[in-house]
């Protein structure tokens, strides 16, 4: 560096030098670059274990520098269960799509949650089927174009976009539960704090942490990606209001 | 706690044999008829500080518990009997992609759909042929008695680890149900985390001092990785062939008719073979052990004796072992087949009375 400059930004070193496979404008490597930054900050990379289910970010592991386990569609928090219940020391995290998560997960990541299961669960909220080319999710919005919603999805017919923040928050066997956007600057380092918090709380073995994040998808949505800043900030942030869900640190300070 | 003479019923025996070989984690979902695996191990739990057991939300969790627990170096265990294990194949398809070594039971049960909870062998294709999708082996074997299902559990862990693949005990309702004397092993004390480390360099157990970070996956995106992946594959099961086949010859020596049978068939078949001697017909008993790798070598050099008529195939399913005999029999002797369902064992007599209309 040179000399009378101070390094303010940099690639954390938990991210591996290759050139990401994501979508121009894709949420999910902001998402890789933070929480990795996390774990570099926290001095975590030696033990942390990650879980990448099938989905956009199955490749994960092409990109963050510490161990990793790909699951099969939806098995993640399964999965999670095992090496945590394997390694009650290490930290783990499951990094999960909503098709993933929300739809064929939907059984393993509730009862992960309502054991308590102490890893912390990433849940990318896209409101699409990103990796299987633009299908209908569980959490797409009323009205939403996708391939298998042609005409807009019709809760009538095939149900309402499912807030998983707020359901997970309900079960007791979870210790934090936040919704976060990364559709700006300040946005994008509250998600950072709160992706700590997670790891925090999972180190005092207080319960399950899940942030759900809720992101874009510029090839699927048919939107360049400055524009999918103005569909998550006027339609997905409508619909999935930010902020902390469930915090059992905050209720044990007062 | 060493070497004990216990009078056991096989799921327990079963459960009792996997802590003594050190198992670490086991994963599972109650059905009848092998509850009692998980009932045993919950209850004995508490005397193993560095074991876990846990009560998944289904068959398709469990096995997937049993895949992260495994590839970060648990000596790993999940049981199940059939409606669960067909729930299990993507799993294990994945876990058998992944190089991962882990032990699964199916304590078989009747089918097909949710069938009967009485004794079967209706899921040897499943078991031997894949099961799930694309090209993959488990190895796989059926015991015929308490004692066999404590030998080859015991055993299994240390089988995986070497072959880095899963290994299956395939029972059934009756074995597990039935209460004998067994010879239980000596138990192998619980490994530390360091030796978890040293014995599994390739674990995903956190990075800790290694240089490379370790990916435990199945997925091989590009076609020449993929073709690899599966040349790989199919040269270590190649070398599994050549050291892994287990058979037991039953008064076969001399027999003009083979019985070929497996599991709980094959104690039937004994007895058959035992009352025809009586009678002074020379029929004798092959029963695989191993049901993959499959014991070839001993029934192709049966099937080329001059003084070899035909062979029978016996199982409690409508003839499926029988299409591996015949492909290793290859058109030489006849080969037929005879087996009952729904949990019905057929009698050595009847068995006989089979062999004797085809004399
Ligand atoms: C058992 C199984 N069913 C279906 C699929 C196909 N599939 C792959 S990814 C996916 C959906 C991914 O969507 P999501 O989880 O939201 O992740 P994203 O790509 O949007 O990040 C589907 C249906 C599969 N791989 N496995
Ligand atoms: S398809 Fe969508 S979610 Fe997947 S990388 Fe591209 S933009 Fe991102
Ligand atoms: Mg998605």
């Amino acid at each position: 560096m040179k000399e009378g400059y101070t390094l303010v930004y940099k690639r954390p070193d938990t991210l591996l030098k290759t050139r990401m496979h994501y979508c121009p404008g894709c949420f999910h490597s902001i998402l890789h670059k933070l929480i990795m930054e996390v774990v570099e900050e926290m001095g975590i990379q030696n033990d942390v274990i990650g879980v990448s289910p099938v989905g956009c970010s199955v490749f994960a592991y092409d990109y963050m520098d510490v161990d990793f386990q790909e699951a099969a569609h939806g098995r993640a928090c399964a999965v999670a269960t095992g090496i945590k219940r394997t390694l009650p020391n290490h930290p783990v995290f499951t990094y999960q799509g909503d098709g993933d998560l929300a739809a064929i997960g939907l059984a393993e990541t509730m009862h992960a949650c309502n054991r308590g299961e102490k890893f912390s669960i990433f849940f990318v909220n896209n409101a699409i089927y990103g990796m299987t080319g633009g299908q209908m999710a569980p959490t797409t919005l009323e009205g939403q174009i996708t391939t298998t919603s042609p005409y807009g999805r019709d809760p009538k017919n095939v149900g309402y976009p499912m807030k998983m923040a707020e359901m997970v928050s309900q079960l007791p066997g979870v210790a934090y539960c936040e919704r976060v956007c990364l559709n700006n600057p300040a946005n994008v380092r509250k998600a950072k704090k709160s992706i700590r918090k997670c790891f925090e709380i999972q180190a005092q073995n207080l319960g399950t942490t899940f942030l759900e994040v809720v992101s874009n998808c510029p090839t699927n949505w048919r939107l360049s990606p400055i524009k999918t800043l103005d569909f998550v900030e006027n339609n997905m942030l409508k619909y999935y209001p930010l902020g902390v869900k469930k915090d059992v640190t905050a209720t044990e300070e007062k | 706690m060493d070497k004990k003479i216990a009078f056991m019923k096989g799921n327990e025996a079963l459960a009792e044999a996997a802590l003594r070989a050190g198992m670490t984690g086991y994963f599972g979902y109650p059905i009848t008829p092998q509850t009692e695996v998980i009932e045993y191990l919950c209850k004995e739990a508490p005397k193993y500080p560095k074991f876990t057991v846990l009560q998944a939300e289904s068959e398709v969790s469990s096995i997937n518990m049993v895949y992260g627990a495994a590839a970060a170096g648990g000596r790993i265990m999940t049981t199940t009997s059939s409606p669960g294990f067909s729930l299990m194949q993507e799993g294990i398809s994945y876990i058998a992609c992944a190089d991962i070594p882990c032990v699964i039971a199916n304590v078989q049960r009747g089918g097909p759909g949710l069938g009967t909870i009485q004794p079967s062998q209706g899921d040897y294709f499943q078991s031997v042929k894949g099961g799930g999708h694309g090209d993959y082996k488990l190895i796989v074997f059926a015991p015929n008695s308490v004692q066999e299902v404590v030998d080859y559990t015991y055993n299994a862990f240390d089988l995986a680890n070497k072959w880095m693949c899963p290994i299956l005990i395939l029972s059934d309702g009756a074995i597990g149900q039935m209460m004998e004397k067994v010879i239980l092993p000596e138990p192998i004390p619980a490994r530390t985390a360091e030796e978890m480390r040293d014995e599994k360099p390739w674990a995903t157990n956190g990075k800790g001092k290694r240089t490379k970070r370790n990916i435990i996956t199945s997925l091989n995106i590009q076609s020449d990785a993929m073709e690899r992946r599966n040349n790989e594959l199919q040269e270590k099961y190649r070398r599994i062939e050549g050291e892994e086949v287990r058979y037991e010859t039953y008064k076969a020596d001399d027999a003009e008719i083979l019985i070929t049978a497996y599991g709980l068939s094959s104690r039937v078949c004994k007895k058959a073979v035992d009352i025809a001697r009586e009678q002074g017909l020379k029929i004798g008993l092959v029963r695989p052990i191993t049901l993959w790798p499959f014991p070839t070598k001993v029934i192709d050099e049966f099937a080329s004796k001059p003084n070899v008529k035909f062979f029978m195939d016996v199982e409690m399913n409508v003839g499926q072992m029988i299409e591996d005999v015949k492909l290793v029999v290859n058109g030489r002797k006849p080969v037929y087949f005879y087996g009952r369902t729904g949990g019905i064992l057929a009698t050595a007599e009847e068995i006989l009375e089979q062999i004797k209309a085809k004399m």
